[in-house]
C-alpha cells in the first residue's frame, strides 16, 4: 500500500530528476504523469499508483512548495472532471492508453457533447443519430452549451443508435474527433455578451467503433458516471471562509461605508450565515468521502451554490448604488474558461443566473433528492415504456 | 491557500464535523431509551398532566446513561466527555420533544459551575450532585437571554449573602433543586447557589407555548445563597455558559427538525389523493427536498459549533452564532411545513407535529433570536451595521 512517506519519496525523486527551474513545463507534467503523481489514486501506468486519492494532497502540497508547473485544471476542467473518470471506468485498454496522458497534461483538450436543443433536463429524449457503416459510426445532429468545444481536439458524445428502443436504452457513448471535417462549432452568445459556450454541428462525422465507450445501448449508463463525476466536480473544491461570492460581497460592504443600509446589513448577514453553512456542508461531505462514509449531501450542494451565488450577486449590483446600473464591457468574446466570482458585480449577476440551469437545473436536482435520498414516490411517467421514434417531440 | 492569505477572521482550519462511533453508540443508547419511554402518545400524556418534567425518565437518562454527567470531569462522578458528545443526546432529545431538563440542568448550570473555582467545595459538591443526576439545577436567567446579556442581573445581593429580586421565565425551573442565580452584589456582579426549597424563594409557573419545556418565574425575597464566583469570573462563566447552551441548541433544533422532515415524508409517501400519494407532486416533494437540504446544511452548522466548543476555539462565539442563526429557522420552517404537508391531521391535537412546532418555535427564542445572533455575528467578522 502506498503510504504518505511513501509518495513524498517519489515527488522528491520526480523533482530530483526533473528540477522544475531547468524543465520544460510540458516534459515535467508528462514525467509527473509517468511517475504515477498526477492522480495517485488512478491505476499504475496510467498516472496513478492505486493510492487513496485523500493522498493526492500530499503530493500536490510538495510540488507546489517546490515551485512544479500545474497542468492548469480551469483550462482542461471537461476532461479531468468528467472523461477521465468516464474513460477509466468503462474504456478499453488501449483507449486509457491512447486519451489519458494527453488529456492530464493538457495536451488535448475535451469537451462534452450532451445537451441538445431539444434534450435538456430531459436529457435522454436527445435526437443526434449514430448509424452503423462498416467498422464507423456516422453521426448526424445538433448539440448545445458545449463549452470549450473551440478549443477542444477531443469530446465525449452521446447519441442515438437505435430509436425503436424506449429512450434510455437506445443509446451509445463515443469519443469524437473535433478536427473531423463534419464538425461545426459556432459560438453562443449569452446574456454576460460573451460566448463561454457553442453549438456544435455534426454532419456524417465518422467515429471508428473503436472509440466507443461502453456497449453499444448502454451508454445512458456510462453518461451517469461522467454526470455524477461532474457533480463530485462542482462541490469538491475546499474553500476558506468568506471565499467565493460572499467574499466579493463582504469586502464591498467593508470598503464603501456610505452606501450601507440597515435593510442591506440584514439580508448581508443572513447571506454571509447562509455561504458559510453551505461552506461546512461542503467541509463535512468531503470529511466523509475520505472517511469512506460518502453522505447524500452531494446532490444539494448545488442546489445551495446556485441560490447563493445568485442571492449574493444580486445583493451587490443592489448595493453598489449608482456603479450597480453599469456595466464592464458587452463585447462578444470566446473565454478560455470561467470565472464566477471573475470581472464586475454585473457580469456576476447575469453568470450566475446560469447556476441553476447548467449540469442540472434546480428543478431537476429537487426531484433527485426527493425520489433519490428521500424515496418519495416518483411522478407518473408516460414515456417510459415507449420506443424513442414515437414520442411526442 | 496559504496562511498568509487567510483572512483575519478564519476559522480554525479543521473542525470535526462528524460523529466518532462513542458518539454514535451514545446516540443509539438514548434513542432506544426514549424510543421505548417517551413515544408522542407519553409525552403528549406527560405534559397534560400537573408534572414539570418526567421523573422517570430524566433518572434513566441523567443516571442510568450518564448523560447529566457528560461535560463535568471525571473527578466530579462526571464522564469527562464534552459538547460533542452533549451534542449528540441533544439532537435525540429534540428528536423526541422529550420533557427533561437537560439543557437546563446538564448544560447551562453545569457550564456555569464549570468556570468556578473547582477547589471551592461549594462548586465541587453542585457539580458532583448535578453530574450524579441526582439534584437538577437550572442557571436563573430569562430564557431569551443571548450569549452576551444580560448586561445587569435583576437580583441584588445583600452583604450577607440574602438575595431579593426577581427573575422572570427561567426553563425548567420548578423541576430544579438548585438555582444558580446571577446577581449584583456590593461589589459587582457575583453568581450564587441557591436551593430552590429555601425560605424566601418562590416559583410562579407560566403557561408555556411549549409544554414540552416548562417555564416560571422565580422571586428571591431575602432568599439565602452560597457565593460560587464574583467579579469578572462571575460575569464571564455565565457567559460562557450562554454560549454553550446556545451553541448546542442548535444539535436540538437539528434533532426537531430531523423528525418533522422524516414524518412529513413517511406521510406524504402513504397519503393518497387524486390517486396517487400526495408525495409525488413536485409542488410537495420540492419542498421537501429543500428542507432535507436544510437539514444537511443545519447538521454541519450544529456540529461545528459542537466541536469549536469542544476544542476551546477562540472561533467558538463565531460557530455558535452561526448555527443559530442558521438552525433556529431550519426547525421552524420544517415544523410549519410538517403541519402544513400533513393537512387536517397536522392541525389535531392528537398528533403530535404540535408538540415540535412549539419547540422549534420556543427555541427560535431560546438564548437568542436569530436575529440577535446575527447582530453578534456583525461585530465579530467586521461587517458593522450602517
Amino acid at each position: 500500500m502506498t503510504d504518505a512517506a511513501d509518495l513524498r519519496r517519489r515527488t522528491a525523486a520526480l523533482l530530483a530528476a526533473h528540477p522544475p527551474a531547468t524543465t520544460d513545463r510540458l516534459d515535467f507534467l508528462r514525467a509527473r504523469f509517468d511517475a504515477g503523481l498526477a492522480w495517485v489514486h488512478f491505476p499504475a501506468g496510467l498516472g496513478g499508483l492505486d493510492a487513496p486519492r485523500a493522498l493526492q494532497a500530499v503530493v500536490d502540497a510538495e510540488l507546489a512548495a517546490a515551485g512544479a508547473p500545474g497542468n492548469d485544471p480551469g483550462r482542461i476542467g471537461i476532461g479531468l472532471g468528467m472523461a477521465a473518470p468516464t474513460i477509466l471506468r468503462f474504456g478499453t485498454d488501449e483507449q486509457k492508453q491512447r486519451f489519458l496522458r494527453p488529456l492530464w497534461t493538457g495536451e488535448e483538450v475535451w469537451c462534452q457533447l450532451f445537451s441538445e436543443p431539444g434534450a435538456g433536463s430531459d436529457l435522454a429524449a436527445l435526437a443526434t443519430r449514430a448509424v452503423r457503416d462498416g467498422d464507423d459510426w456516422v453521426v448526424d445532429g445538433q448539440k448545445v452549451w458545449t463549452s470549450s468545444a473551440h478549443l477542444a481536439r477531443w469530446a465525449i458524445l452521446i447519441a442515438r443508435t437505435d430509436p425503436d428502443l424506449p429512450k434510455h436504452r437506445g443509446i451509445s457513448y463515443f469519443v469524437c474527433d473535433m478536427t473531423d471535417p463534419g464538425v461545426e462549432v459556432r459560438p453562443l452568445r449569452q446574456i454576460t455578451g460573451e460566448a463561454e459556450f457553442n453549438e456544435v454541428f455534426l454532419t456524417g462525422v465518422r467515429i471508428p467503433d473503436a472509440h466507443r465507450l461502453g456497449e453499444v445501448g448502454e451508454g445512458w449508463r456510462v453518461a451517469q458516471t461522467t454526470l455524477m463525476n461532474e457533480r463530485v466536480a462542482i462541490g469538491g473544491n475546499r474553500i476558506p471562509r468568506e471565499g467565493g461570492m460572499i467574499g466579493v460581497a463582504a469586502a464591498d460592504w467593508r470598503a464603501r461605508p456610505e452606501l450601507r443600509t440597515h435593510d442591506l446589513h440584514q439580508r448581508l448577514l443572513t447571506l454571509w450565515v447562509d455561504a458559510e453553512v453551505a461552506r461546512l456542508t461542503g467541509e463535512r461531505l468531503r470529511q466523509q468521502l475520505t472517511k469512506g462514509q460518502p453522505g447524500p449531501e452531494g446532490s444539494g450542494m448545488k442546489l445551495a451554490f446556485a441560490r447563493l451565488a445568485q442571492e449574493i450577486s444580486g445583493w451587490e449590483v443592489e448595493f453598489l448604488g449608482e456603479d450597480g446600473l453599469t456595466y464592464d464591457d458587452w463585447t462578444m468574446r470566446r473565454p478560455e474558461g470561467v470565472d464566477f466570482t471573475g470581472r464586475e458585480a454585473g457580469y456576476r449577476y447575469l453568470r450566475a443566473k446560469g447556476n441553476s440551469i447548467e449540469g442540472g437545473t434546480s428543478e431537476v436536482l429537487l426531484n433527485i433528492v426527493a425520489e433519490r435520498v428521500l424515496g418519495l414516490p416518483p411522478e407518473p411517467r408516460t414515456d417510459k415504456d415507449v420506443a424513442w421514434k414515437d414520442l411526442p417531440r | 491557500m496559504t496562511t498568509e492569505t487567510r483572512p483575519a477572521n478564519a476559522p480554525a482550519p479543521d473542525p470535526d464535523l462528524l460523529y466518532s462511533d462513542d458518539e454514535e453508540a451514545l446516540r443509539d443508547a438514548v434513542r432506544a431509551l426514549l424510543t421505548d419511554r417517551s413515544d408522542p402518545a407519553t409525552v403528549l400524556a406527560a405534559v397534560e398532566s400537573d408534572v414539570p418534567y418526567d421523573a422517570a425518565l430524566w433518572r434513566s437518562l441523567a443516571t442510568e446513561i450518564g448523560t447529566a454527567g457528560l461535560l463535568v470531569p471525571e473527578e466530579f462522578g462526571g464522564a469527562g466527555a464534552g459538547t460533542r458528545e452533549a451534542a449528540v443526546v441533544l439532537e435525540e432529545l429534540g428528536r423526541a420533544v422529550a420533557p427533561v431538563p437537560y439543557l437546563t440542568s446538564a448544560v447551562l448550570a453545569v457550564t456555569a459551575l464549570l468556570g468556578c473555582d473547582h477547589e471551592d467545595a461549594e462548586v465541587a459538591g453542585a457539580l458532583t450532585a448535578l453530574a450524579a443526576g441526582t439534584t437538577v439545577g437550572a442557571l436563573a436567567v430569562p430564557l431569551t437571554t443571548a450569549p452576551g446579556g444580560p448586561s445587569e442581573p435583576t437580583v441584588r445581593a445583600a452583604a450577607d449573602g440574602t438575595l431579593t429580586g426577581r427573575v422572570t421565565s427561567v426553563a425548567d425551573a420548578a423541576a430544579a433543586d438548585l438555582l444558580l442565580v446571577p446577581a449584583q452584589g456590593p461589589e459587582g456582579p457575583a453568581l450564587f447557589a441557591v436551593e430552590a426549597a429555601a425560605d424566601g424563594v418562590r416559583t410562579e409557573r407560566v403557561t408555556p407555548l411549549d409544554l414540552t419545556r416548562p417555564l416560571a418565574h422565580v422571586s428571591l425575597d431575602g432568599a439565602r445563597g452560597r457565593l460560587l464566583a464574583t467579579g469578572d469570573r462571575a460575569r464571564e462563566t455565565v457567559g460562557a455558559a450562554l454560549l454553550t447552551g446556545a451553541g448546542l441548541l442548535a444539535s436540538e433544533q437539528l434533532g426537531v427538525a430531523e423528525w418533522c422532515l422524516a414524518e412529513t415524508v413517511r406521510h406524504t409517501a402513504e397519503r393518497t389523493q387524486f390517486g396517487r400519494p400526495v408525495g409525488s407532486f413536485q409542488a410537495l416533494k420540492h419542498r421537501m427536498a429543500a428542507r432535507w437540504l436544510e437539514v444537511a446544511s443545519a447538521r454541519a452548522a450544529a456540529r461545528n459549533a459542537a466541536d469549536a466548543l469542544a476544542t476551546g476555539s477562540p472561533d467558538a462565539p463565531v460557530a455558535v452564532a452561526v448555527a443559530q442563526a442558521y438552525c433556529a429557522p431550519v426547525a421552524v420552517r420544517a415544523a410549519e411545513e410538517c403541519i402544513q404537508l400533513h393537512g387536517g391531521i397536522g392541525m389535531t391535537w392528537e398528533h403530535p407535529a404540535h408538540l415540535y412546532l412549539k419547540r422549534a418555535k420556543s427555541d427560535e427564542l431560546t438564548l437568542g433570536t436569530p436575529g440577535r445572533h446575527r447582530e453578534a455575528l456583525a461585530e465579530l467578522v467586521h461587517l458593522g451595521a450602517p
